[in-house]
């Protein structure tokens, strides 16, 4: 018998996956409460909750992102073929800029939103929260384009806060006093290329910073560095969950679900029920759901998402809203987050509503069950109807950002 | 560049084949400027005559006639001249016994079978009755309000109720079954079998055992209880009878004209470019090609949304059927026929097992060495055919898989070729000495001579998952496109295909309801 030697492969991994960082991570954590993240260990939290989530809002927060599920979309058509898959217009977004966007099924469902980087002329990545690999790859039929899976190639750090922007100075990165919010840039670290986007999850003055995995734990060492003054802090997504819901963005699973993960029709959403018809381009001609999306403006939405400022302190998760203090008659939705903001001091909550409930400056009603001692109690709390973030300092827009 | 040809058309189609001329007619007919570009230089499509010899002349693809909608014939007033009609399924026997299968009996079988196939036939009858009433109508859509649609559904289910308890409870049973399961059940004849089963899977990817062979075995009866005829002329004849009507009501018809592609403005068809570079304006492009072709070519699936692209790429659409001509220099020796029975079809499938087994290397891309064939001899009862004396055999030839392992080179049919002329001989051990010359036209010629997907047929797979409400596929079920202004008149669209006319007139109908509901 003759042995042919093969390629040497390396073991499949068994349990969740060790993100780029994670030798850093896992050295600060001192909680050991971690989820699983598409595939890899992620921290809920490192030490405390409330320190974490201030650190976002006074300091420098560091969240490891490298999870984010990422696509890299070059080739000819990459623009049109983006510009087909998501609802807003890609032709506006020029290279060095980022585009939130939304993408939807053919009946204007939305599957995912996510954040797309115009790298370079014609180079493109998409980054979301869930795996489209197969719708990707179907929406290339009839362009020229490539979708490559890169999500294990990338590390990715949210570097998030008021301080953020003075620890990546101290840290050498050259550029970012131009850098606008939604805008990104090519630097040099140690050597490497390393992308730099001004975005975020948290509505604050913030930074994404991806580089090679390679290159993760130097970069991770020189931000902690630099960050020694800024009291930076690394988090984990318990205290970026409350930052998220104080800027009023969505979350899958939360605020909508991802309509191939539906089975009864009316679970799913479209962007126009989600407050993102901002989002959605119906000056061009052709884009996946636009008939359907065209066709719901017309006849009229059947949910709407709301914000809502809600009287007292108890939180209402997973309450029902009602239009009236009594709860007679049916709810007229459901709250889909909620938490107390301690930056806004208030009670603040994301949910869906029947329209035509819901309208900015609206009175609705939410009961909230709460616990005392064992005994269960119930409250109606009246809450209002809120058009702006809850969270969103200037500071976060303001370029050059502050030397806090 | 193009340049716009300046006259504006209130439709055009793209493809003289029948169904676009069935189409254009009526559309015209109803007061429509209609313009049909055909890429070949004859109308008809997959049903013309040509010569494939010197003086021979031969249908070129579909060469019997026996689905033409009654309705079709009405509202275009044909009248077509058939050399012969009501033909006989002989199924022949390598011993000289052959059995005879007409419309509602049979000979050479048992008084049993003989009984059997009565009753067989005559509840056939009664579905086909049925389905027939479905295949002229539009589709309706899964799960919408629309009162149209109810009212198709509504009468759908009232049809079935009308058959009775028990005859319902048999189409419901029988429909989704394999002609397979039902010839054992009943019959005992192998030649019985066989050509029942030959009749269910002609011009399909399937094998008698297949799913959904019943519904494709129905299928075949939906026009005139499968009577088939031959025209006289061959099958360009129904063409150029409906290419006349068409012009007779208006129609502009240009052959030699392949459109390049159907130009999409602004998320909507607005006329289409030929290879030539001429462009002709229209709001309304009505496709004869098959669904792939039309989204995939002349669109451009960027067009479109991506599950809708997607669903369209993936339409199954392997032709399995070749066509095989032969110029004869007399008649073959077959024993047991008398002369006459020349002017009849005969089949070869010996058994049901035959057949299925003649579909198994096509399901891993190889030919089958012991082919199915059914042959008819046109020139028989049509002199124009064929110089005095001599002879056209015409036959359809399964299983020649589209996606042949190694491809369609001229080996490949040679070899192809060898199995089918062995098959023949040893029913008529004198054919090789007859041929002067003769043509194969494997579903790779079928594609190219004919630019139909994969050589089918149908212009997609008939089962159940590509028929009806998504024939050809979801959102398309209406003859129109996800894309405004663009049309399906083909076999792609329900109800399929064969020479029936169904899925233009549909098509017809569809676009001036639509319109008048506009």
């Amino acid at each position: 018998m003759t042995i042919v030697e093969g390629p040497v492969r390396e073991a499949v991994p068994q349990g969740p996956l060790k993100t780029p960082f994670y030798p850093r991570v896992a050295k600060i954590d001192t909680v050991n409460q971690w989820h699983e993240w598409k595939g890899f260990s992620s921290p809920d939290a490192l030490y405390c909750e409330d320190l974490e989530y201030f650190s976002i809002r006074n300091g420098t927060a560091v969240f490891d992102l490298s999870p984010m599920t990422k696509y890299r979309v070059t080739g000819p058509d990459a623009m049109d073929y983006l510009n087909r898959l998501v609802t807003r217009d890609m032709a506006k977004i020029k290279p060095g800029r980022v585009a939130y966007a939304v993408w939807c099924d053919d009946q204007g469902q939305v599957i995912d939103d996510g954040t797309i980087f115009h790298l370079r002329e014609g180079e493109y990545r998409i980054c979301c929260q869930e795996r489209h690999f197969a719708w990707f790859q179907a929406a290339t039929i009839g362009f020229d384009v490539d979708v490559v899976h890169e999500t294990e190639d990338i590390a990715g750090l949210a570097v998030q806060g008021p301080t953020s922007y003075s620890v990546l100075k101290t840290m050498g990165v050259e550029g970012l006093e131009d850098l606008k919010p939604f805008g990104l840039i090519h630097v040099d670290f140690q050597g490497t290329e390393m992308m730099v986007s001004r975005t975020g999850f948290t509505a604050d003055l913030g930074y994404e910073l991806w580089i090679d995995p390679a290159k993760a734990l130097d970069l991770w060492d020189a931000l902690f560095e630099a960050g020694e003054n800024f009291k930076i802090r690394a988090i984990g997504t318990h205290a970026l969950e409350l930052a998220r819901i104080e800027a009023g963005y969505l979350a899958p699973y939360a605020e909508f679900l991802p309509v191939d993960e539906t089975i009864r029709t009316g679970r799913s959403r479209s962007p126009l029920e989600l407050g993102l018809e901002w989002l959605v381009d119906f000056k061009k001609p052709n884009f996946n759901g636009r008939r359907a999306l065209a066709e719901e403006k017309r006849k009229g939405s059947t949910w709407r998402l709301v914000k809502l400022d809600i009287e007292g302190n108890k939180v209402a998760d997973s309450s029902y809203i009602f239009s009236n203090s009594k709860a007679k008659g049916e709810s007229i939705g459901f709250i889909t987050s909620a938490a107390w903001s301690p930056v806004c001091k208030q009670n603040i909550a994301l949910g869906t509503v029947r329209t035509p409930h819901g309208k900015p400056g609206d009175t609705v009603w939410v009961e909230i069950y709460y616990q005392r001692e064992m005994h269960w109690n119930r409250e109606m709390a009246k809450a209002t109807v809120v058009d702006k973030p809850f969270w969103f300092p200037p500071r976060r827009g303001a370029t050059p950002p502050g030397p806090y | 560049m193009t340049k716009s040809m300046g006259e504006k058309y209130d439709a055009i189609v793209v493809g003289a084949g029948h169904n676009g001329l069935v189409c254009s007619a009526l559309l015209a007919k109803a007061g429509k400027r209609v313009l049909v570009l055909e890429a070949n230089q004859q109308v008809g499509g997959a049903a013309i005559t040509r010569e494939f010899a010197d003086g021979y002349l031969v249908s070129a693809c579909a060469h019997l006639l026996y689905q033409l909608q009654p309705e079709v014939r009405k509202e275009l007033k044909l009248a077509t001249r058939l050399a012969t009609e009501d033909m006989t399924t002989i199924a022949l026997g390598e011993d000289g016994k052959h059995v005879r299968l007409k419309t509602d009996s049979v000979e050479g079988v048992s008084d049993e079978d003989a009984k059997q196939y009565r009753d067989f036939r005559k509840r056939m009858a009664r579905f086909a009755k049925l389905l027939r009433k479905v295949f002229n109508k539009t589709p309706p859509r899964l799960g919408n309000q629309d009162f149209q649609d109810f009212l198709t559904y509504a009468q759908l289910g009232l049809d079935v109720r009308m058959l009775g308890k028990a005859e319902m409870e048999a189409f419901l049973r029988l429909i989704f079954m394999n002609i397979h399961d039902e010839v054992t059940e009943r019959f005992e004849h192998p030649m019985l079998k066989g050509a029942i089963s030959l009749d269910a899977v002609l011009g399909t990817h399937l094998g008698p055992r297949s799913p959904n062979t019943m519904m494709t075995y129905l299928y075949r009866l939906a026009g005139d209880q499968g009577r088939a005829g031959v025209p006289a002329g061959g099958m360009g004849s129904v063409s150029n009878e409906l290419a006349q009507a068409a012009r007779g009501a208006g129609v502009t018809i240009r052959t030699g004209m392949p459109v390049k592609r159907i130009i999409i403005e602004n998320g909507r068809a607005t006329g289409v470019e030929t290879e030539s570079g001429e462009r002709f304006d229209s709001y309304k492009v009505i496709s004869n090609a098959d669904p792939k072709t039309t989204l995939m070519k002349l669109i451009g699936a960027k067009h479109a949304e991506t599950g809708f692209a997607r669903r369209v790429s993936h339409i199954r659409a392997r032709g399995n059927a070749a066509k095989l001509h032969l110029a004869l220099d007399g008649l073959p020796a077959i024993e047991g026929l008398s002369r006459k029975d020349f002017a009849e079809r005969l089949v070869i499938a010996p058994d049901e097992h035959y057949v299925e087994r003649a579909f198994n290397p096509a399901k891993y891309g190889e030919s089958s060495p012991n082919p199915v064939i059914e042959i008819t001899f046109p020139s028989f009862r049509d002199e124009t055919l064929a110089p005095t004396g001599k002879h056209v055999m015409s036959a359809v030839v399964q299983y020649a898989p589209y996606g042949l392992k190694g491809g369609w080179n001229e080996e490949a049919k040679a070899a192809f070729m060898k199995a089918i002329i062995d098959t023949l001989a040893k029913y008529m051990p004198d054919i090789e000495q007859r041929i002067t010359a003769s043509e194969l036209l494997t579903p790779a010629d079928i594609e190219n001579e004919f630019h139909i997907t994969g050589g089918h047929w149908h212009h997609g797979e008939l089962s159940l998952d590509q028929f009806l409400f998504v024939r050809p596929v979801n959102g398309a079920a209406q003859y129109q496109l996800p894309i405004d202004g663009v049309y399906l008149c083909g076999a792609g669209a329900h109800p399929g295909g064969g020479i029936s006319g169904a899925a233009g007139r549909n098509a017809a109908r569809a676009i001036l309801r639509r319109e008048k509901a506009a």
